[in-house]
């Protein structure tokens, strides 16, 4: 523990610290323009005629007709050639300008911020309550491995991991709301109405960080500096706070950054399912309309989340292990 | 071990505490669940969802029978040249503002809505003005069907501080029973009672709108009591709500009708009696029970009842005769081949099918066409893609046949549809989602008198005409309509479904003592 305090203050953490900072940051910019590019390129190539799908998003299907495609493509200009339109979007994008929804005619970014709120608190919601759930879980039965917890936490873990996220949200929905009758089945506003999508995405992310405790904690447990711990005289409980979980939590949280990958292709079938106003519902509507400034703009949201997300993850595992510091 | 299990408990009672049943609330809201999004507040957008949450209303409003009614118009009645429509409006009746709802307002709105697309761009409108307590609709060729248009929910009347200065709606502010309490795009919408209605006042204080796109979702708020009203059921779901108690099941035929329209240029098509033989091979009671799970789906012309003059009442069972296909196709030269083909100078009976996956019936229904046809020795390529490929292959010309679902009942009266779809003038008829190749002098005449006779009965004359003209000729050809389905909460009282579906009709809702 002293040797933690003391290397807080040497320099070369700092300079490490900045050093995957600045990484980072370039990373986030390489992420921008790649998802831009690719999001681009895709939506342009889908097969069919843009202004129809733009005319059918923004005045329904019934009222598309060619006047209607017309009146779009002269106003949206999609007869101009596709590269002006590529310069077009990145010179906005250096000016963190993301244009105008071809839908609905708002801003994106306003837009992406009424989703991303929403995305982000069931993202947390199910992040908290995954860790909530998996690696106590985890953490006990690493400390009997191949014990009865063990071996029933390994079986509900796999089982959870390999139904989709759109199967256990529906089983919850039909325990929880239909049989149970405690929570609403889908919807917004309420904080109960963000229980079970939270639940669901929860529910794989603990399956795994359940496992990666348990093998992690197996490690520890078996390992000699925590048999000397115990012999050295230490209860079960204080090797347990001073020598296995600080050693134990390093790969949960490491492995987190993986699961974040999880966490957002999850959200875009979680959020449908439970008519959750997101960002991966915003993603799916924006694709089928065919509103390219949408598209790119929740891409590079995820994009840029995901790097984030995986800043922070070695933020943590900066602090909670020293060894990295040196390295 | 006994610690971190310990440790867990504070994090798990709150978890307990969050899974609790919400109290019920005294006033009982009333919840309403659709799939549409709300794509904003413009009624160019989204004017559906305001006009059937009885927010905003539009001048003319439909009867029961969905024949053109007063709705925030009185009365109305046209010039001798039928070029000058003047529509007076209901006295005392105020915004959600406060504001009155006065003419030069109401004309102002209407310029709005004819300034993007939508249904006014089917008339030929010269100009709208108020004059007094009128608004004057000036056109620049008769067009009798405009109290139709005007029933149409792009038509929505707003106050004039609904819209900001480029002319973009930044808030509903309606005449309607109930005023927009919140709203949070894509999915909700929550309005409350407006006190000061210039109707009878709805029984049920509150309400919202959630824009649910799964069907599954739907299905399962309505079994948990999360929605009191859901629209749109899915066939498999649909079988489980009925079994149960607390909830009725409701279902309407809406006009909206699956059909595919034919290239009457092709050469394999080109004769009526080609065509007529396709339709009747097709087994229109089987798609409508196996596919489309319900028997009363299947549709041998383009109109249901609820189109009243337009509606023949055909028997789709007697629209299937497969071997009077036969005899049609060999009086056109067909033989079969070897393979059960038919070929006709050595060239064999292909045609392809192009639908679309917007609405996930229609690959379906196009396979059991292909399947169906194959009996008569038709050979049937089906091409599913993108919606825009029909449209676009009846300007090129490279369609043969395109499977799509056409709403006949966007307004009271099919007219404006049929008029985009066929047209009145001989020399250029044909639409993107209606006839392609095909000229018919008498149709189109009749069409054009339509658009000018404003005498009820020769309307319905004409109506009935068009109808069996378009059965023989088949440019389109019918093959099922659509129902809309309703799941409600048993202790509601006073639902019905809008067949044009103009209005959820949620003011005529109220809670069983």
């Amino acid at each position: 523990m002293s040797q933690v305090l003391a290397s807080r203050t040497t320099p070369r953490w700092t300079t490490g610290l900045g050093g995957l900072l600045l990484q980072r940051l370039f990373q986030a910019g390489l992420v921008a323009w790649m998802v831009g590019t690719l999001t681009f390129v895709l939506t342009r190539s889908l097969p069919g005629d843009m202004a129809y799908r733009i005319a059918a998003g923004r005045y329904g299907h019934d009222m598309v007709n060619t006047s209607a495609a017309e009146a779009v493509r002269a106003e949206l200009a999609l007869d101009q050639p596709a590269l002006g339109a590529y310069f077009g979007w990145l010179w906005d994008l250096l000016q963190f300008n993301l244009g105008r929804s071809l839908v609905s005619g708002e801003p994106v970014l306003a837009e992406l911020w009424h989703q991303l709120g929403h995305s982000l608190g069931l993202a947390t919601m199910a992040v908290l309550l995954s860790l909530l759930l998996g690696p106590p879980l985890g953490l006990i039965a690493g400390l009997k491995p191949n014990g009865w917890l063990d071996r029933v936490s390994e079986v509900a873990a796999s089982v959870l991991r390999a139904l989709p996220p759109f199967a256990v949200g529906l089983l919850l929905i039909l325990i929880f709301s239909v049989s149970l009758g405690w929570l609403p089945a889908a919807g917004h506003g309420r904080s109960a109405h963000g229980v079970l999508p939270a639940l669901t995405l929860a529910l794989a992310l603990a399956a795994i960080s359940s496992r990666v405790a348990r093998n992690a904690m197996a490690d520890v447990s078996q390992s000699a500096y925590y048999a000397f711990s115990r012999t050295k005289g230490l209860g079960e409980r204080q090797s347990f706070l001073r020598h296995g979980m600080r050693n134990a939590a390093v790969p949960v949280i490491a492995y987190l950054g993986v699961q974040f990958v999880y966490l957002i292709e999850g959200v875009v079938v979680v959020e449908t399912l439970f008519a959750w106003p997101g960002i991966g519902h915003a993603l799916v509507h924006a694709i089928v309309a065919r509103d390219v400034p949408m598209v790119q703009g929740t891409a590079l949201v995820m994009g840029l989340m995901f790097v984030v997300l995986n800043t922070v993850v070695d933020l943590l595992c900066h602090w909670l292990d020293p060894r990295r510091r040196s390295a | 071990m006994p610690l971190p299990s310990r440790s867990l408990l504070p994090g798990s009672l709150l978890l307990g505490l969050a899974l609790l049943p919400l109290t019920a609330i005294a006033d009982r809201p009333l919840s309403v669940v659709a799939p549409w999004e709300i794509t904003g507040a413009d009624p160019s957008t989204s004017g559906y969802v305001y006009a059937r949450m009885r927010v905003a209303e539009t001048l003319v409003d439909t009867d029961a029978a969905g024949q053109p009614a007063p709705g925030l118009a009185e009365s109305w009645q046209v010039s001798e040249d039928g070029l000058a429509w003047r529509f007076a409006l209901r006295e005392g009746v105020s915004f959600h503002d406060g504001s009155p709802l006065t003419a030069q307002a109401a004309a102002a709105s209407l310029e709005h809505a004819r300034a993007k697309p939508g249904i006014l761009d089917s008339a030929p409108i010269a100009a709208i003005e108020a004059d007094g307590n009128e608004v004057v609709v000036q056109l620049e060729s008769p067009f009798a069907p405009l109290p139709a248009l005007l029933a149409h929910s792009t038509t929505l009347i707003l106050a004039p501080a609904a819209y900001d200065d480029e002319g973009r709606v930044s808030q509903v502010i309606g005449t309607g029973p109930y005023r927009v309490e919140s709203v949070a795009p894509p999915q909700r919408l929550g309005v409350e009672r407006f006190d000061d209605y210039w109707g009878e006042a709805p029984a049920i204080d509150s309400a919202s709108y959630l824009a649910v796109g799964r069907g599954e979702t739907r299905a399962l708020m309505a079994e948990s009591g999360d929605a009191d009203v859901v629209f749109t059921l899915d066939p498999a779901s649909q079988t489980r709500l009925a079994r149960n108690d607390r909830l009725t099941l409701h279902a309407e035929p809406i006009p909206r009708t699956i059909v595919f329209k034919v290239n009457a240029a092709h050469p394999l098509l080109e004769d009526e009696r080609a065509r007529q033989a396709l339709s009747l091979a097709i087994d229109r009671e089987g798609i409508a029970a196996g596919l489309l799970r319900n028997p009363e789906a299947a549709a041998a012309e383009l109109f249901p009842a609820s189109l009243g003059s337009w509606h023949l009442g055909l028997d789709a069972g007697e629209a299937r005769d497969l071997e009077r296909a036969r005899e049609l196709l060999a009086e056109l030269g067909w033989q079969a081949n070897g393979n059960g083909v038919l070929e006709r100078d050595g060239e064999a009976f292909e045609l392809t099918l192009r639908t679309f996956s917007d609405r996930p019936e229609l690959p379906l229904v196009a396979t059991a066409l292909q399947d169906q046809w194959r009996e008569l020795g038709v050979a049937l390529e089906v091409a599913v893609g993108n919606a825009s490929e029909i449209p676009s292959g009846h300007r090129d010309g490279s369609l043969e046949l395109g499977l799509m679902a056409r709403n006949y009942g966007l307004v009271p009266d099919p007219l404006g549809t049929l008029l985009d779809d066929f047209g009145a003038d001989p020399e250029s008829m044909g639409g993107d989602w209606g006839a392609m190749g095909w000229r018919d002098t008498d149709l189109a005449g009749w069409l054009d008198t339509l658009r000018q006779e404003a005498d009820m009965e020769a309307r319905s004359e004409l109506a009935g005409q068009v109808a069996r003209r378009l059965n023989e000729a088949m440019p389109v050809v019918p093959v099922a309509w659509y129902q809309q389905t309703a799941a409600v909460n048993a202790e509601l009282e006073g639902f019905s479904i809008d067949p044009l579906e103009r209005s959820y009709r949620i003011d005529e809702l109220r809670w069983s003592e």
